[in-house]
Formats: C-alpha cells, sequence, structure tokens
C-alpha cells in the first residue's frame, strides 16, 4: 500500500478532469458516482494506508514515496515526494473522510443546480490540492498543493458566478490568499538560502542536530525571521488577523463548499504548516510569541463580532475564524499536538455545523436570516439534534469531542506559563457558547418567524444529506476520546503519542509542573463558563427574547460596532484597496503604460514620420537639385581622395 | 612660338566657356560652344593628336552640334531665359561645389608627375597620334567596345525615334 | 610637366560646366554645358595620352566622342518631348515626380 500514495491525490484529479472535460453530458448519477466515488476510493486506500503505518513500530513511522524528480538544477534537487507520518496521517483521514461525507450530502444539496459538473470537477480538483498539500513532503510540494486550494477557493465561493456579490467574494478571497502567499514564498526562498534544501526530515533534522548553529533565538535571527514569514501566509490561508477578512465573505458559495473548505480542510492548512514546521517554530520564542497573540486576539474578535451577525452562515464563518485562532495560539505556547486535535475534533463539528446550516437553509427555501427562522425543530429534527450535538462539543462541555482537544489547549496555555492568553481564551469560550446557542435557540426554538409559504415546504432533508449529518454528529460525540489526557488516569494521551514521531525534532517547551488535581479544577472552570454562556443565550433567546432586542438598543454603540465587523473592511478599503486601484489606474495605467510605453511605441512612428516629411522634401522633382546632390556627392568624394 | 599657340587657344577656350554658362540666350550658347569646341580642336593638334582633332571638328562641332542648332530654332531659340529663377540658393550652392570641384582637382593634378609612370606603360618617345597608329590600336586592341559602340548607336536612334513620335 | 595648364584649363571647364548644369535653367541650356564637360574631359585625356605616350587615351576620346553623340541625339529627343508636352523648356517645370 505504501507504494500506492500517489494514488490518493490522484484519484480525486482523475475524478475531476472526467467531470470537468465531460461532464456536461453526462447524467447526474454518472457524475455523482464518478466524484464521490474516486474520494470515498482515496479515503479506503489512506485507511489501508494509516492501518499499515500503525504496523509499524513508532520509530519507523515514516514512509516517502517517491513519484518523479520534479527540478534537478546544480544542487538543488526537488522531488514530487509523499510522506506519510502520524501527522500527515491525521490530516489525510480528516481531509478524505469529511470529504468524502460532504461530497455525499452534495449530491442531495446540488442536484437542483444547472452547473453539477462543474461543482463536482472544483470540489474533486480541491481534494486533489489539499491532498498534494498535506502528503508532500517537501515545501515546494507544498506550496504547489498551497496555490492549488487557494484556486479552488476562488472557483467554488464563485461558484454562483452571475452573481455580483459572489464573484467579488471569489476574488477577495484569491486576493487576500495572495498577499498571505507573498511571506509564504519568502519563507521558502529563505529556508533554502539556509540549508540548500527544501525537503522537511532534511531541514529539521538539520536544525535539531547543529544546535550550535541554530539555537533557541533571542532576536531576530534567521529561524525566527523564517517562522514569522511562513506565518504571514498561515494567516492569509487560515484566516487570522490581519487576512482573514475573505472568509466572511466565502460564504457565498454554496454550504458544501463552506463546510469543507473553510471549516474543515483549506483553512486548516495553516495550522498544519506551523506544526509541520514546529523544528523551525519552537526555536523561535519571538515567532511562537507573534503566533499566539495573533491566535489569541483573533479567537476573541471573531467570537465578539459572531455574537450579533444574523445570517446563520456568517455567524458559522466567525466561530470557524475563532477556532482557529485556538489552534494558532496552542501552537504558539507549545502544545502542538494539542493544536492538532483540536484541528481534528473542530473538522468534525464545524463541517457538521455548516452541513446543518445547509439543511436548514434547504428546509426552508433559502432564507438565511436567523431572525426569520425559529421553531424549526419540529419539521427537521434530525438536523436539530445532530446541530445540537455539534454545538455542545463547539462549547467544550464534557463528554463531546470539543471539551477534551479546548481544554487541554486551555491547560497548555497555563502550564506554559501565559496567564493572560488562558484568560482570554476562557473568556472566548464562553462567548463561543454564548453564540452558539444564540444560533440554536433562533433557529430551532422559540416563536415561528418565517413567511407562511416557506411553511408548505418545510421538510426535512434527504437521507443524502441527513447522513452525512449523522455520521459527523457521531464522531463529534466520541472523536474526542482517542485523547484523553493523562490526569484522567486512563491511560496516557494516546493522540499526544501518536503525533510524537513527527515532532521528533521539535524542541519541547518548558512547562511548569502543576500541583495535582489542578488540572480537574480548570477543566471544571472551562465547562463551567461554557455552561454559563449556554444559559444566558436560553434566557435571551428562548425565555424572553424581547430582552434580547432591549439590551441591543441599550448598547447601541457597540453593538452597531459589532455588526458591522468593527469596520475593518471599510478600513482596509480605504486604507489600502483605494490607493492601490488609484496608484494603478493613474500612475500604472495612465502614467506608465499610457504615456510611457504606449508614447514610445507611437513616438517612434512620430519621429520615423516626422523624419520622412522632412527627407521628401530632397523628391522636390527638380532636376538641378537632383544635379546638385550628384555634385556634392562628387566632391565629398573627391574631398576624401584629396585628403586621404 | 609654340607656347603662345597654347596660351592662345587656350584664353580662347576658356572665354568661350564662360561664354556658354554666360549667355541668356541659348542660341549664343551654343555657337560660345563651337567656338570653344573649335579651340580645343587646335589644343589637339598641338598635342600630337591630329586624328582626334579633325574627329573633334567633324564629329563634334560638326555635327553634333549642327544637331543642337537645328533644335534649337525648332523650339524657340529668341525666347530665352525670361524665366524667373525661383530658385537662388541653388545658384549659389552650385558655384560654390563648383569652385570647391575645381579647387580638388587642382590640388589632386599637382601631384602629378609622369615620369613616375608604371615603365611598362611607357612606350619610346614619337609621335603616337598618326593615324595608322590609331587605326592599329582602335581595331587591334580595342575591336570590341568599337563594335559595341554601334550598338550603342543603334539604341540611341531607335530611342530617339520613339521618343519623339508623335502619339496619334 | 610642360602641358599643366592644359590640365588646369580641362579642370576649369569641367567646373564651368558643372557650374552652368546647375544654374541654367533652360534645358537644351544644360545639355550644351554637359557636353562642356565631356569636352574638358577630352582634353585632359589627349593630355595624358602625350605625357604618358600612350594611344589608348585617344582611343578612349574617340569613345566618349561617339556617346556624346548618342546621348546628345537622345537629350535632344527628350527636350522636344518636353517642349511639346509642357510647352516650356524650363527644367524647373518638368517637376510633375514631386513628392
Amino acid at each position: 500500500m505504501m507504494d500506492y500514495l500517489w494514488l490518493i491525490p490522484l484519484l480525486p484529479l482523475m475524478g475531476s478532469a472526467l467531470n470537468g472535460i465531460f461532464g456536461r453530458r453526462f447524467p447526474k448519477p454518472l457524475i455523482s458516482l464518478i466524484a464521490c466515488g474516486s474520494v470515498g476510493a482515496s479515503f479506503i486506500i489512506a485507511v489501508a494506508a494509516v492501518t499499515r503505518l500503525l504496523a509499524l513500530p513508532p520509530v519507523d513511522r515514516h514512509v516517502v514515496d517517491t513519484m518523479f524528480t520534479w527540478i534537478a538544477s546544480g544542487d538543488f534537487v526537488a522531488k514530487a515526494e509523499f510522506l506519510l507520518d502520524p501527522l500527515s496521517a491525521v490530516m489525510l483521514l480528516v481531509v478524505t473522510g469529511v470529504g468524502f461525507l460532504i461530497h455525499i450530502y452534495s449530491i442531495g444539496y446540488m442536484h437542483a443546480e444547472d452547473g453539477y459538473y462543474r461543482f463536482f470537477a472544483y470540489l474533486n480538483l480541491f481534494m486533489f490540492s489539499m491532498l498534494v498539500l498535506v502528503l508532500s513532503a517537501n515545501f515546494l510540494l507544498m506550496f504547489v498543493g498551497w496555490e492549488g486550494v487557494g484556486l479552488c477557493s476562488y472557483l467554488l465561493i464563485g461558484y454562483y458566478f452571475h452573481r455580483r456579490s459572489a464573484a467579488d467574494a471569489g476574488k477577495k478571497a484569491f486576493i487576500v490568499n495572495r498577499i498571505g502567499d507573498v511571506g509564504f514564498m519568502l519563507g521558502i526562498l529563505l529556508v533554502f538560502a539556509t540549508f540548500r534544501s527544501l525537503d522537511f526530515t532534511a531541514v529539521f533534522s538539520h536544525i535539531s542536530g547543529d544546535p550550535s548553529r541554530f539555537p533557541v533565538e533571542t532576536g531576530f535571527g534567521v529561524l525566527t525571521t523564517v517562522a514569522i514569514l511562513l506565518f504571514v501566509g498561515a494567516t492569509g490561508k487560515s484566516a487570522q488577523i490581519p487576512l482573514y477578512v475573505w472568509l466572511p465573505d466565502a460564504m457565498e458559495g454554496p454550504t458544501p463548499v463552506s463546510a469543507l473548505i473553510h471549516a474543515a480542510t483549506m483553512v486548516t492548512a495553516g495550522v498544519y504548516m506551523v506544526v509541520r514546521c514546529s523544528a523551525i517554530f519552537s526555536r523561535s520564542p519571538i515567532a511562537l510569541g507573534v503566533v499566539a497573540f495573533i491566535g489569541v486576539s483573533t479567537a476573541l474578535m471573531a467570537a465578539t463580532i459572531g455574537l450579533v451577525q444574523t445570517d446563520i452562515k456568517r455567524v458559522l464563518a466567525y466561530s470557524t475564524v475563532s477556532q482557529l485562532g485556538y489552534m494558532f495560539f496552542a501552537a504558539g505556547v507549545g502544545a502542538f499536538s494539542a493544536g492538532v486535535f483540536h484541528l481534528m475534533t473542530h473538522a468534525f463539528f464545524k463541517a457538521l455545523l455548516f452541513l446543518g446550516a445547509g439543511s436548514v437553509i434547504h428546509a426552508i427555501g433559502g432564507e438565511q436570516d436567523l431572525m426569520r427562522m425559529g421553531g424549526l425543530r419540529r419539521f427537521t429534527p434530525t438536523t436539530h439534534a445532530t446541530m445540537l450535538i455539534a454545538a455542545l462539543a463547539i462549547s467544550g462541555i464534557i463528554p463531546f469531542a470539543g471539551f477534551f482537544s479546548k481544554d487541554e489547549i486551555l491547560w497548555s496555555a497555563w502550564v506554559g506559563g501565559h496567564p493572560i492568553v488562558w484568560i482570554v481564551g476562557l473568556a472566548t469560550a464562553g462567548l463561543t457558547s454564548f453564540y452558539m446557542f444564540r444560533l440554536i435557540f433562533l433557529a430551532f426554538y422559540g416563536s415561528e418567524r418565517f413567511p407562511e409559504q416557506a411553511r408548505h415546504h418545510l421538510h426535512e432533508s434527504p437521507p443524502s444529506m441527513t447522513t452525512p449529518l449523522i455520521v459527523l454528529g457521531v464522531l463529534s460525540i466520541v472523536g474526542g476520546f482517542v485523547g484523553i489526557p493523562a490526569w484522567m488516569h486512563l491511560g496516557p494521551n494516546q493522540f499526544e503519542k501518536f503525533l510524537e514521531p513527527s515532532l521528533e525534532f521539535t524542541r519541547t517547551i518548558q512547562t511548569a509542573e502543576p500541583a495535582p488535581g489542578q488540572e480537574l479544577t480548570f477543566a471544571g472552570i472551562s465547562v463551567c463558563v461554557a455552561l454559563l454562556g449556554i444559559y444566558l443565550a436560553y434566557r435571551l433567546y428562548v425565555v424572553n427574547p424581547a430582552a434580547s432586542d432591549d439590551l441591543a438598543r441599550r448598547m447601541h454603540a457597540p453593538h452597531s460596532l459589532l455588526l458591522h465587523k468593527y469596520y475593518v473592511d471599510e478600513v482596509y478599503d480605504a486604507a489600502v484597496v483605494k490607493p492601490v486601484v488609484a496608484g494603478s489606474r493613474e500612475f500604472l495605467w495612465q502614467g506608465i503604460d499610457v504615456e510611457v510605453i504606449d508614447g514610445s511605441v507611437n513616438g517612434a512612428a512620430r519621429m520615423v514620420q516626422n523624419a520622412g516629411s522632412l527627407l521628401k522634401n530632397v523628391q522636390n522633382g527638380l532636376v538641378r537639385s537632383y544635379a546638385t546632390w550628384i555634385l556634392a556627392g562628387a566632391v565629398l568624394i573627391l574631398l576624401y581622395i584629396t585628403l586621404r | 612660338m609654340e607656347t603662345s599657340f597654347f596660351y592662345l587657344l587656350e584664353g580662347i577656350a576658356f572665354i568661350a566657356a564662360i561664354g556658354v554658362v554666360a549667355s541668356r540666350r541659348v542660341f549664343y550658347a551654343a555657337l560660345s560652344l563651337i567656338v570653344c569646341l573649335c579651340a580645343l580642336a587646335g589644343l589637339y593638334l598641338l598635342l600630337d593628336s591630329p586624328f582626334i582633332a579633325a574627329v573633334q571638328i567633324i564629329v563634334y562641332a560638326g555635327a553634333i552640334m549642327v544637331l543642337f542648332l537645328f533644335i534649337i530654332m525648332l523650339l524657340d531659340p529668341f525666347t530665352a531665359t525670361a524665366y524667373p529663377d525661383k530658385r537662388k540658393r541653388l545658384i549659389f550652392f552650385g558655384t560654390t561645389l563648383g569652385a570647391a570641384a575645381l579647387f580638388m582637382i587642382y590640388s589632386a593634378l599637382r601631384s602629378y608627375d609622369p615620369a613616375r609612370a608604371p615603365h611598362e606603360l611607357l612606350r619610346p618617345a614619337g609621335s603616337i597620334g598618326t593615324v595608322a597608329n590609331f587605326a592599329q590600336s582602335l581595331f587591334g586592341d580595342y575591336v570590341f567596345p568599337f563594335e559595341a559602340t554601334s550598338v550603342l548607336i543603334l539604341v540611341a536612334i531607335i530611342g530617339t525615334v520613339v521618343l519623339s513620335k508623335r502619339q496619334t | 610637366m610642360n602641358e599643366f595648364h592644359c590640365l588646369i584649363l580641362s579642370a576649369a571647364l569641367f567646373a564651368i560646366g558643372t557650374v552652368g548644369v546647375i544654374v541654367k535653367k533652360n534645358i537644351i541650356s544644360i545639355f550644351l554645358c554637359i557636353e562642356l564637360m565631356l569636352n574638358a574631359v577630352n582634353l585632359a585625356f589627349i593630355v595624358f595620352s602625350k605625357d604618358l605616350n600612350q594611344v589608348s587615351g585617344q582611343i578612349f576620346v574617340f569613345f566618349i566622342m561617339v556617346v556624346a553623340a548618342a546621348e546628345a541625339a537622345v537629350g535632344l529627343a527628350i527636350a522636344i518631348v518636353l517642349h511639346r508636352n509642357r510647352k516650356t523648356l524650363n527644367v524647373d517645370d518638368a517637376n510633375l515626380m514631386k513628392w
């Protein structure tokens, strides 16, 4: 099986090509079969590969499958190589598994769309790019996948391309991503300049094997610069401050796209990259500090914005940004495996939330405004049940998956000596449970605020849509059990142990020794805060809905600030977009292109024209002047001869 | 004695040449040219080329110039050059260039010394301009150009006839 | 060299003929000046022929005369055509090839 790693990305690529080129003529069942079949086959091969990986002893869990040598130039060699180790195994299973479920869901969700084949072609292409990204064994191939997912994100966000807002959102996503990619590329270049190689194993073993040359840096050394540049790319791809602005707009795309790309997989690429490069990050306290700071502030900021949004998908989008912040600040305090653990559990419940939201939108006939829903639990019981599970998971209520991962992150912040980060993280957890249950209560409970004609349409979604919901719901319940922490005295943290070989070159961050029973206390605190959030949401949205409107009116200024997302988009527009557009139009277009380039071309032509009209006066038809010219020439020749 | 003839004939030729250019009437210019040609024929005679002198008088002054006179008489000989000259600058340039040409030819000629000619070109001194000598050379070494000129004349005749035919 | 003054004369006649070609307006005057230039060259050839004791100089003069005759004939035919078509012998009026 290990020699067949390359099949995992290749099968979706072939599916994408088939559907993309011929799909227009295929009947819908065939398109679905090709698309879901290729991803399903990838998933099966992935499971088989990981099983084989588990059969190896932990120290050997590092399998490389080389496809071909891509670049061989001088002493720089870049191969198209796939690496299967515990870290990429986790990502692989998440991507193929959740991806497969979402493909199944899309069969039902998109069945009425015109560009059915186009959707699945893009979706499969995305799977290919994402799999290349997580399986690659060097920076260069990862970058190929990185760019590929960005492209597919653009294609899929702008899927409803005749809607101006969708096309704009796609452009925004791509351009903001690109800005982050500049940092990423610079980081890769610096890696190459320092290590003369782009292979992960080579670079990381080099770092850890040479502590004199690569010590833990106190200032802005090479490792810090590389780490920060790579992180800039991660802020773009994973929607952190300052490059998160594309993610809420990306909700213009179809809901399965939001679930797959903007919840479970693409946005986690940044986290994956940081953890993969943990050897670099762990040796640079400054970079870790930057990561933690941005992560936790993004988590808090996005959570506050999510408190007041009315579009169901927007709430989930900001929730994603906030949870990604959690993953990053986990990495920032040195708890890399905790970050990956949260990545995995988040994939389950966030995908579930998005798919459930899609189911709700589908049931209510296209309405996305929370204020026009309500009381849906009678009509869509499965959706309600699964979304409730997901909300409990994200809020961190024991024994759902989110509890274990979120709690581990908060605990690592505390023992790592970052109390402020812990407090902010705790507050954000409370906000998370509040806005999540606000969503649940507004959609499924309370008075029915939807228009009358929607009532006839209300129905539970078809099995193709509800089955993935159920599967993800189960995963959201049991998914946390692979990472039961050590203090519960049920054995060591299996997940952390599993990931150890991938982090062999990472320097372990010193943590304080906890007092006995302290972990239990802290876990209890987190659960209490979460329950408090749920209770507040209950009071404000179920018991006394008018109270929430009252509160909004009385705190009008903060409410408006949050509703307008802190006016960040407007600030960016004024500070960045408008000057760039003006500069391009006035300077680059009018100034350089029209005046200089066109001007020089036209000027050359005009010069020829002027020279011609000067020279034409020689041809004045006068024989005598012709004779004069001949004589002048003869005199010149004579001159030359006499003076020689 | 000989030299005075030389200078006399040269003077006549020079003045006649000035006359060609300076005459306002083209008829008088043609007559001046005839005088100049005759003076030149005299010079050829003094320069040991009797045959060429004779040919000059017979062909050049006698045939070509007569042809010129025919055409002049045909085409309005006495209205001359009342045409106003719009091209003053041309006159200036022309005169300058002519003077320059003269100067340069002179400076080129100053270094001329026949004694420095390659020896195989020199024939023993003697009269080389006799008709017999001339004929021997013409029909001996230069018979091809001789025949070619007959073609040339034929072409010129045809050209002249074609050009001057009236298009009816 | 004792015929230097003839060569000077030849140069002078050539220069005068050149000036005449440029300055004169009547086409036949121009032809006359061209004949003058040819004769100047003839004189030079004769002088060199005497100096170098060659007869080929005179042969060349002979051929020059032949060519001059042919050229005069054709040139005068052109003058006739010009007069016939444009009613003028002013060479400045033959400017239909102007730009």
